[in-house]
């Protein structure tokens, strides 16, 4: 049955209003949980507010162990669904300019979006920034396409590089999730604060 | 300043599970997840086609992107999905009393220092969201749901920098 869009249940067109409605959801959510504010989103780093790891790791878990249900329910095909396609030394490269750029920021793309719809200034300053980001890479792109395109191992998954399966896979993936819940709780009492 | 204690945000683990539900309804419509930076590219790419079709044309970063997409690069998934982001971060603000002009910021710093850190910031985090191939929601959380052997290099390096970074900007949080 899903993904609709590539079975051709629905049309492209219904797709992209579909995207809008998804979003609205994805906003409200990422909002309620507190991501509009940096205060909370760098307290994770300091042990004060851990809700980004929480939220993070609950949604990571749920979508992963949904996705896998419902495979196994036979509604949706997995081989048709997106899976990140992996350059090793861009990977590594983005992840640690983004990380950089989230302790300085408090934001990530998705969360400061959020803050700039309640009013946070800050918010929209870090969108400007975003923007001048991707056009500095577009401008510069014959400067880095050589490591953008170095390490390229195809789309593979977690499961199939370690030769586990997915079941076993998402196993350690929650027990994961759950020792570091645990970790939060305790940080958030280690590290407590009243004011921010 | 109590704010974030005080004003009733959902409880992490629910908003966690929903975050989860809309990732699933996202690759069960679309066969892909949810992202923020590919909205931004797009963006830039529509920006530049318009005001400088010449150099779009002739520049590399611009022709792969039309290469591999037909029609206006603002007709896309992730544009009309930020636009509902916008939408529902909008919604949750007004349901929960939260929609403030404001520079929110550690009292210990100006708030002109706050925004010239969320400018850096902003500006590494688009420059490091292309090398991603995806930002937080795209590589990480998008990668993690499919068990993507990328985003979850993607999310490791994010949360790693982030962490061992923290002391040296501490001033501006604590």
């Amino acid at each position: 049955m899903g993904p609709l869009v590539v079975n051709e249940i629905i049309s492209e067109n219904t797709n992209l209003l579909l995207a809008f409605f998804v979003g609205i959801a994805f906003g409200f959510v990422l909002e309620q949980g507190g991501f509009s504010s940096s205060r909370k989103l760098a307290g994770v780093f300091y042990g004060y507010d851990t809700v980004v790891l929480k939220v993070f790791f609950t949604g990571a878990v749920t979508a992963m162990l949904g996705l896998l249900f419902l495979s196994l329910f036979g509604w949706i095909d997995l081989n048709l669904v997106y899976v990140n396609e992996t350059f090793l030394q861009s990977a590594i490269i983005g992840g640690v300019v983004m990380g950089a750029g989230f302790i300085m920021g408090g934001y990530c793309p998705g969360t400061s979006f959020c803050g700039a719809a309640i009013g946070k200034i800050d918010a929209m300053i870090f969108i400007v920034g975003l923007f001048i980001g991707v056009f500095i890479f577009a401008e510069g792109y014959p400067l880095w396409e050589g490591i953008y395109k170095a390490g390229f191992m195809g789309s593979p998954r977690i499961s199939e590089f370690f030769g586990v399966s997915e079941g076993i896979l998402a196993l350690l993936v929650i027990v994961a999730a759950v020792l570091m819940f645990w970790g939060g709780e305790w940080a958030e009492k280690k590290f407590p604060r009243e004011e921010y | 300043m109590s704010e974030n204690r005080k004003s009733n945000y959902m409880n992490p683990y629910l908003a966690g599970v929903l975050l989860g539900l809309v990732v699933i309804a996202a690759n069960f419509i679309s066969g892909r997840s949810v992202g923020a930076s590919g909205a931004i590219k797009s963006t830039i790419i529509a920006g530049v086609e318009t005001i400088a079709p010449a150099h779009a044309e002739s520049a590399t970063f611009y022709k792969e992107y039309t290469d591999g997409h037909k029609g206006n690069p603002l007709n896309n998934w992730l544009v009309y999905q930020m636009l509902g982001v916008l939408v529902g971060g909008f919604l949750s603000g007004i349901l929960s009393k939260r929609l403030t002009w404001k520079v929110e910021h550690n009292p210990k710093i100006t708030s002109r220092t706050r925004l010239l850190f969320a400018l850096g910031g902003g500006i590494l985090f688009g420059i490091g969201s292309q090398f991603g191939r995806g930002c937080t929601s795209g590589s990480a959380l998008s990668g993690m749901a499919v068990l993507s052997l990328g985003g979850f290099i993607s999310m490791m390096a994010i949360f790693g920098t982030a962490f061992a970074l923290a002391y040296f900007f501490r001033k501006l949080w604590i």
